[in-house]
């Protein structure tokens, strides 16, 4: 029985961190049966800035909704990283972009980097994907979800016509960790 | 899975509201959004105004041809519909007034969540009259909550606020939505008598009016001036003081039906904590801390704000050493508490106004700094 | 002889208006209006905000909805928009729908939505004791102007063209058959219509600018207001301190709450 592992997806306004959050929550919930409650954090622009999603995943009920002490911390970019990473905890998992996040923080935790960004633009074709290339990192790193789930919630919130695309994405950044994972 | 906003947008379609008029304001938009996807699709109506007052005053327009209405807004925009809400309090119109609370005074912390209004809701328009306030602090409270607004709108013919925050309405989680056919849904009274013999705001003796919707046959007059049983303006002294004292009666008369609260382990609870909006949420997980630590708090979590919870209050008061109020605000429900707990136990506010919210810990330490 | 009778609440007489006042003058041609078009008492409401001008619902035995100040067209609105087969009117006056209710009175005409409004401009806040309105002429007197009014008048008519209203009219009171057959089109037309009727004052305008005789006001009334015919021949100094009455806008546009049935239609999924 799993009593709370806390996400948080940080980076910056515009890359879909929100909506990642989502679907991470919805694959826990809808798909699996567990609990999860996602929760959001944003200034005032539409792109740009720090933004944040946390997930909260327990086999029981989630009281307090917010990320108090990090399993895992997800950074797209440096200014994110910088601002967030404070709250994992010794032993987490950092997840950054290779090559937004030049300069990592130190500290007790595993580090997890891979070119995300760069994955979505020259792998993928399409830099919209970022969020979803980012998932599929992270749901082979922290095997805190399958597969299958993932993909079903993906599916149920991504525009029609883009299926593919973002199937693509999260295989891409599934196949990136478990190329880092075997190395 | 649904965020807050989209649970209140669901709980009204429940409950019948086919009317929503309202001006985009941050963090209660998405009400507004959901709502004019759904409404045109069920054969309501969604109108964006062009300022929150008009959207007040469409809601009631709206609301006296019989159909039920609701607007969402936030703390600014709530301050801009008080005129209003307090006509729909004087001209008795039923509708529901949603305010996802942020930060202030001013436009404050669009973004972040706070619990600052908890007073305005109560006091914000001018003139005495009860009021009806309710708070939630899930998505699936929010759902239902939602409901119970537009039910006791309805049956008590007056507005009902509910009052979430930042935080209940941008928190997406799992809803169940029950079938229709289980959720107890009220709608207004009709006149007992025909058009002839009508008067709108008879005295009768629960202090309810029978408000016939516009169109139906019964054609009276409704004024934001005091006025009589007929709905014409009046000056009579008699008549002004019983339909002022009726305004507030009503609501009074009927908070044992209205007033609603949860208990989290008070029987034996030697703190006890009174907390409300997705502040109880910390608060249930205080509770769980300190009781693993050997600490004895008990959680009082009203889901009414107004009419205030007094006698709960006072029952805790009785059984515990000490009452903690975190809020997010600066001590605007813990100045309540400390009325209705008569002086028996010291009151310890717990006020965060740094738009983050109220963390477990935080509430945890003050219990062990009471005890 | 007509039967005002049939339409009024006699119970609610004495009316709160002064002598020489021309609000009623206006609810005796909206009556023979509202005759002539047989419309149902049961499916009209009238809705007014604050002012003198909207205590004339009070008098007249349909639905009515005495709102707050400036915001008549906000609840008319909703009114309208929750059930559009209702006859909506609306009852207001310079200060109610120009200064407080002014964007309500832009946004409604830019929207369209089907209202009637009878817009009394008597140039000042009559009810209140004659302070200055929006359409206070320059150099007129008023209780918060007692050297003279500053400010540019409003032009009441011409806003509403600007905004997008369908239907516009000027009339006045001295001109009471013309002023009925105004509101007459008006409540015919779909879409937003306007009939701005210039009404004299004389307590709380006309004492403090020379007029305080009721009759010296019908009469400037009278030598003021010109038909459009007669305006077109008219030459830029004969113009001046008159103004034009008539239809001065009556164009089609889709109307609001038919383009929302029609939007209703075509997304339903309950059926």
């Amino acid at each position: 029985m799993m009593e709370r592992y806390e996400l948080r997806l940080s980076g910056s306004g515009g890359q879909g961190l929100i909506l990642a959050g989502k679907i991470l929550a919805e694959a826990v919930a809808i798909y699996e049966g567990r609990n999860a409650v996602q929760t959001q954090s944003y200034g005032p622009e539409a792109r740009g800035g720090a933004s944040k999603a946390e997930v909260v995943i327990s086999d029981g009920d989630i009281d307090y909704p917010k990320a108090m002490s990090l399993d895992v911390l997800l950074s797209l970019t440096q200014e994110s990283c910088a601002k967030y990473s404070g709250d994992l905890k010794p032993g987490g998992i950092l997840i950054v972009d290779s090559e937004m996040v030049t300069d990592p923080p130190r500290g007790e935790y595993r580090l997890y980097a891979a070119p995300i960004t760069e994955i979505a633009t020259t792998r993928v074709g399409k830099v919209v994907v970022t969020n979803i290339v980012a998932l599929g990192f992270l749901a082979r790193i922290t095997e805190i979800v399958s597969v299958g789930a993932m993909k079903k919630a993906i599916l149920a919130r991504v525009p029609k016509g883009t299926e593919e695309v973002n199937m693509k994405a999260f295989d891409e950044g599934w196949n990136a960790a478990e190329e880092l994972l075997r190395a | 899975m649904m965020q807050g906003n989209q649970a209140c947008a669901e709980g009204a379609v429940a409950a019948g509201c086919r009317f929503f008029a309202g001006y985009p304001i941050t963090p209660s938009s998405e009400i507004a959004e959901y709502l004019s996807i759904m409404l045109p699709r069920i054969g309501g109506r969604f109108i964006q105004m062009e300022d929150e007052i008009a959207a007040m005053g469409a809601t009631i327009g709206a609301s006296l041809t019989g159909v039920k209405a609701m607007t969402a807004t936030s703390g600014p925009g709530f301050s801009l519909k008080q005129e209003n809400i307090g006509y729909a309090s004087m001209a008795e119109v039923p509708c529901v007034v949603v305010n996802v609370m942020r930060g202030g005074p001013s436009t404050g912390t669009p973004t972040l969540p706070a619990q600052m209004d908890v007073q305005q809701a109560r006091w914000g328009s001018h003139g005495d009259r009860g009021v009806i306030a309710l708070t939630a602090k899930s998505a699936q409270e929010t759902f239902q909550q939602t409901i119970r607004a537009f039910n006791l709108a309805e049956r008590y013919m007056t507005p009902v606020i509910l009052l979430l925050d930042e935080i209940t309405g941008h928190t997406t989680e799992k809803v169940v939505i029950p079938e229709r056919s289980t959720l107890e849904i009220v709608d207004r009274a009709a006149p007992d008598e025909p058009p002839g013999e009508y008067l709108p705001y008879r005295l009768t003796d629960d202090c309810i009016p029978r408000l016939a919707p516009f169109g139906t046959g019964y054609r009276y007059n409704v004024t934001g001036l005091v006025h009589n049983e007929t709905g014409f303006p009046t000056n009579d002294s008699r008549d002004i003081a019983c339909l002022i004292e009726r305004l507030t009666k009503k609501i009074e008369m009927h908070e044992d039906d209205i007033v609603q609260w949860n208990e989290v382990m008070l029987d034996d609870a030697e703190v006890g904590i009174f907390a409300y909006g997705s502040v109880a949420r910390s608060a249930n997980a205080a509770v769980r801390l300190c009781r693993e630590a050997g600490l004895r708090a008990g959680l009082l979590e009203p889901t009414v704000l107004w009419p205030f919870p007094t006698k709960a209050v006072l029952e805790m008061a009785r059984r515990v050493k000490v009452i903690v109020v975190p809020e997010l605000n600066l001590g605007q429900m813990a100045r309540e508490v400390s009325l209705a707990a008569q002086c028996s136990v010291p009151v310890r506010r717990l006020g965060r106004v740094d738009g983050n919210p109220i963390t477990p810990q935080q509430i945890v330490d003050l219990v062990g700094e009471v005890l | 002889m007509f039967d005002y009778l049939k339409y009024v609440r006699e119970e609610n007489f004495p009316h709160i208006w002064c002598s020489g006042c021309g609000d009623g003058i206006v609810l005796k041609a909206l009556l023979r209006a509202v005759d002539k078009l047989g419309i149902d008492r049961d499916e009209a409401v009238m809705v007014s905000g604050i002012g003198c001008s909207s205590r004339t619902p009070g008098y007249v035995d349909v639905n009515t909805l005495h709102t707050t100040h400036g915001r008549a067209l906000a609840f008319a609105t909703g009114v309208k928009s929750a059930k559009p087969h209702l006859t909506v009117i609306v009852v207001t006056g310079d200060g109610d729908a120009t200064a407080i209710g002014g964007n309500h009175f832009i946004h409604a005409a830019r929207r369209n939505i089907d209202l009637t409004v009878l817009l009394y401009n008597n140039y000042i806040y009559g009810m209140t004791g004659g302070q200055c309105s929006p359409t206070t002429p320059r150099g007129a007197r008023a209780s918060t102007a007692p050297f003279g009014n500053l400010e540019p008048p409003f032009n009441i008519s011409g806003l509403a063209i600007a905004a997008g209203a369908s239907f516009v009219a000027r009339g006045d009171v001295y001109n009471a058959k013309k002023l009925e057959t105004l509101i007459l089109k008006a409540l015919q037309k779909k879409g937003f219509s306007l009939v701005e009727v210039v009404t004299p004052c004389p307590t709380a305008y006309g004492r403090r600018n020379r007029m305080a005789n009721p009759v010296k006001m019908m009469e400037h009334l009278r030598d003021t207001a010109v038909s459009m015919e007669k305006w077109e021949s008219m030459s830029g100094e004969e113009r001046a301190g008159k103004f034009r009455t008539g239809v001065l806008c009556d164009v089609e546009r889709p109307e609001y709450t038919e383009e929302y049935a029609r939007l209703v239609e075509e997304v339903r999924t309950d059926r």
